[in-house]
């Protein structure tokens, strides 16, 4: 699962550094990369499940995610659009997903 | 009908979908109310069953509603049964005949996934495009044609909230030629082998395809979502919206149970004229019509809680509240979907106990449990309200009565104690461990009466089958400790004084007199063990006050002013924030759980804490001139 062959469709920009989707602030858009399974960040009982769980739930390379709520205190967990699903993440599991940001013109 | 006759036109079917596809409420469409609830064998996962007839009663359909599930890989307790039914691999289930797959209309990048992973299975399966209205009337493109050709098996609109949404599904059903048991024992079948990043891009293709287009998400959402989410103003919205459940719970209910006192005390009454005295009626009204009493009464409050909480639920809100709180439950150890169960807790801890279920961890749900018990649930109500109007006076303390702020502080304690228990176990337990979130925020919705009908029914009738019986034969067994044997002849006391409940009374004197409990005291916990509650009635009873009076509380404050020095009733409120005065809970723990250490493990952390609180409460109050 770390690495997931490239989408065909479309062309999003996924050109720029990679970057963690828990590194995002509220109302910054990205695409997806990947979803790595090796992390910490996944929970101790099956980490792979649960990176399978993000790609099943839409977090796949290419797919358009933005960060649309932050909580209190310490700005965690966040509401992450994914699709036309909304997903709440702590930072720790958003972790896990590296995206790409989504350069305004 | 011949058993042959019947079976050979029955049909089993199985209802999957994603969590929030609107399973559920198909469901209720389909069965009305022939439903049933029960559990699978040996764990708490609820199993929903319900049937219903063809068009011209030329077929039955005994139906399952499978919980609800991402994908056949399992990460909860509840998604492994799905897998483990569809594929027929549950012990003692037969496997189903079809498979009605329901998908949302309104996402399907989300739900067409699992239909795809159930296709590769090669399972008998037809799909329910449900929502269907609702994604014409938003705009989206959806062609039911084309996603049928595209999947090859059949492919039905629903719109599972209106009347008749159902009927093009149940012809689709009708025209289903019975295929007998699913050949889903393939070995092959295996859904973890199932390449997900396949299927995603399968499901995109296909979407692409058929040129599936979702509208923007509408603007109104966004900023009902910017408002709700927000840090502060959305615990601004939870706050004020929590207030408005319990006015609702201790004003609205308060008519409904004065009424069933009045009905319970009505037919003891009756009972007590109508037959003659002796120990069939003494059992009848002191042990079955008060035992049936004192889980009725609770059920006005239960409804109306349940009421908001399905409201909050079906429209979408409560996983907002559980992301909002968190973090803030996450200091304590706990994740934010214990925030569900603890609020039902405030009520009766045993419809949170069993909402405990929705929790994934089983180490997260057990902590949540565990501390259910520390919210101040109504049967301790009575109880705070008797002590109070005997020992505090009614003075302002700034703009707020003391009666009230000291009724605040309980509740208060009752709370800050769950967390720190929790905060305890979490650290004693599970230091290390780490259990994500991941909980998806639904689209809202507006709620639908009848779901709400139907899921309020439910609760109801699980509250009362479950609870009822247990309580019922708790009153029975204390009514019997508590009149055997009867008084010796010349007896002056009271006649509990000399029944077994009376014996074990004084001898817990010993233990409770360190707190400041008198005998009186002691003898009324033993049947306040069955429901908190009991207790008052009990007192009633051993300061010799008839126990069909209309009042016994406003008879006893009085009496207990006079005789229990401030401290105690101090040390007695604080018994209360902790005792697990309570069987029925226990029981439940012990059904949920499936094991008794659980429940001896919460009676005995809860009774040291209730010592202790009681024991410093009745010390510090003593040091401050309280004994008089």
């Amino acid at each position: 699962m770390s690495h997931l062959p490239p989408q065909t469709d479309g062309s999003p920009d996924t050109s720029g550094p990679a970057v963690p989707l828990s590194t995002l602030r509220r109302g910054i858009a990205a695409h997806v990369v990947e979803v790595i399974d090796r992390q910490e960040s996944l929970g101790d009982e099956a980490r792979s499940t649960l990176a399978r769980r993000l790609v099943e739930i839409g977090f796949v390379r290419g797919e358009r995610c933005e960060v649309i709520g932050e909580s209190w205190p310490g700005r965690d967990p966040i509401a992450v659009r994914i699709g036309n699903s909304t997903f709440a993440l702590r930072r720790r599991e958003a972790s896990a997903i590296l995206v790409t940001i989504e350069h305004r013109p | 009908m011949s058993a042959a006759a019947t079976a050979g036109n029955v049909m089993r079917l199985a209802l999957v979908g994603v969590p929030n596809c609107g399973k559920t409420a198909l469901f209720n469409r389909l069965t009305g109310s022939r439903q049933k609830v029960a559990n699978y064998a040996g764990v708490t996962v609820e199993r929903k069953e319900g049937s219903f007839t063809g068009a011209g009663h030329r077929r039955q359909y005994r139906i399952l509603d499978l919980p609800g599930a991402y994908s056949l890989t399992p990460t909860t307790l509840d998604e492994a049964i799905t897998r483990d039914m569809v594929l027929g691999r549950l012990r003692g289930e037969p496997p189903p005949e079809l498979i009605v797959c329901v998908a949302d209309a309104t996402n399907l990048r989300l739900n067409l996934p699992l239909v795809l992973q159930l296709r590769r299975l090669n399972l008998p399966m037809v799909v329910a495009l449900n929502m269907s209205d609702l994604a014409q009337k938003r705009g989206y493109h959806l062609d039911p044609q084309a996603l049928q050709r595209e999947l090859g098996v059949p492919v039905v609109e629903t719109v599972a909230v209106h009347a008749g949404g159902h009927r093009a599904l149940v012809d689709l059903l009708d025209a289903q030629a019975p295929q007998g048991m699913a050949d889903a024992t393939n070995p092959d079948s295996d859904p973890g082998s199932l390449d997900i990043e396949e299927i995603q891009r399968e499901a995109h293709g296909i979407l692409r395809h058929i040129g599936y287009r979702e509208p923007a998400r509408q603007l109104w959402l966004h900023r009902l979502d910017a408002a709700v989410m927000h840090p502060l103003l959305g615990l601004g919205v939870l706050a004020a919206l929590l207030f408005l459940v319990f006015q609702a719970v201790f004003s609205w209910a308060s008519v409904p149970m004065d009424w069933i006192t009045a009905a319970v005390e009505g037919a003891g009454a009756w009972l007590q004229a109508t037959m003659p005295a002796g120990p069939l009626r003494s059992l009848l009204v002191d042990g079955v019509v008060a035992g049936v009493g004192s889980v009725l009464i609770f059920l006005p409050q239960i409804l109306i809680l349940f009421f908001f909480i399905l409201l909050l639920e079906d429209s979408g809100y409560l996983p907002r509240a559980a992301y909002l709180l968190d973090r803030l439950m996450g200091k304590a150890g706990l994740s934010g979907r214990a925030f569900i169960p603890l609020l039902s807790s405030f009520a009766c801890a045993i419809p949170g106990i069993m909402a405990a279920r929705t929790i994934p961890n089983m180490r997260n749900r057990l902590v949540t449990i565990m501390i259910a018990p520390l919210m101040t649930c109504s049967a301790r109500l009575p109880v705070y309200a008797l002590i109070i109007a005997a020992f505090i006076p009614q003075q302002a303390v700034g703009p707020f009565n003391l009666q009230g702020v000291v009724l605040f502080s309980l509740y208060f304690a009752g709370v800050l104690s769950a967390l720190l228990v929790a905060f305890v176990l979490k650290w004693l337990f599970h230091r290390d461990q780490y259990h994500p979130l991941l909980l998806e925020l639904p689209e809202y919705h507006w709620p639908s009466m009848r779901n709400l009908a139907m899921g309020l029914w439910e609760r109801a009738a699980i509250f009362m089958r479950r609870v009822g019986g247990i309580i019922l034969t708790l009153m029975i067994v204390l009514w019997f400790l508590s009149s055997y044997p009867a008084p010796p002849a010349g007896a002056t006391g009271p006649d509990i004084q000399y029944s077994f409940a009376g014996m074990l009374g004084r001898g817990l004197e010993h233990i409770f007199a360190p707190i400041g409990f008198n005998w009186q005291i002691s003898v009324a916990l033993v049947p306040g063990l069955a429901a908190r509650e009991v207790a008052v009635g009990a007192l009633g009873t051993v300061y010799a006050l008839s126990a069909t009076e209309a009042d016994t509380a406003a008879s006893l404050t009085p009496l207990i002013a006079g005789s229990w020095s401030l401290a105690t009733a101090l040390s007695l409120l604080a018994w209360y924030v902790f005792a697990p005065q309570c069987l029925s809970t226990l029981a439940v723990v012990k059904r949920e759980t499936n094991s008794w250490r659980y429940p001896l493990i919460m009676a005995g952390y809860l009774f040291a804490l209730a010592y202790a609180a009681s024991f410093v409460t009745y010390r510090v109050a003593l040091a401050m001139g309280g004994g008089g």
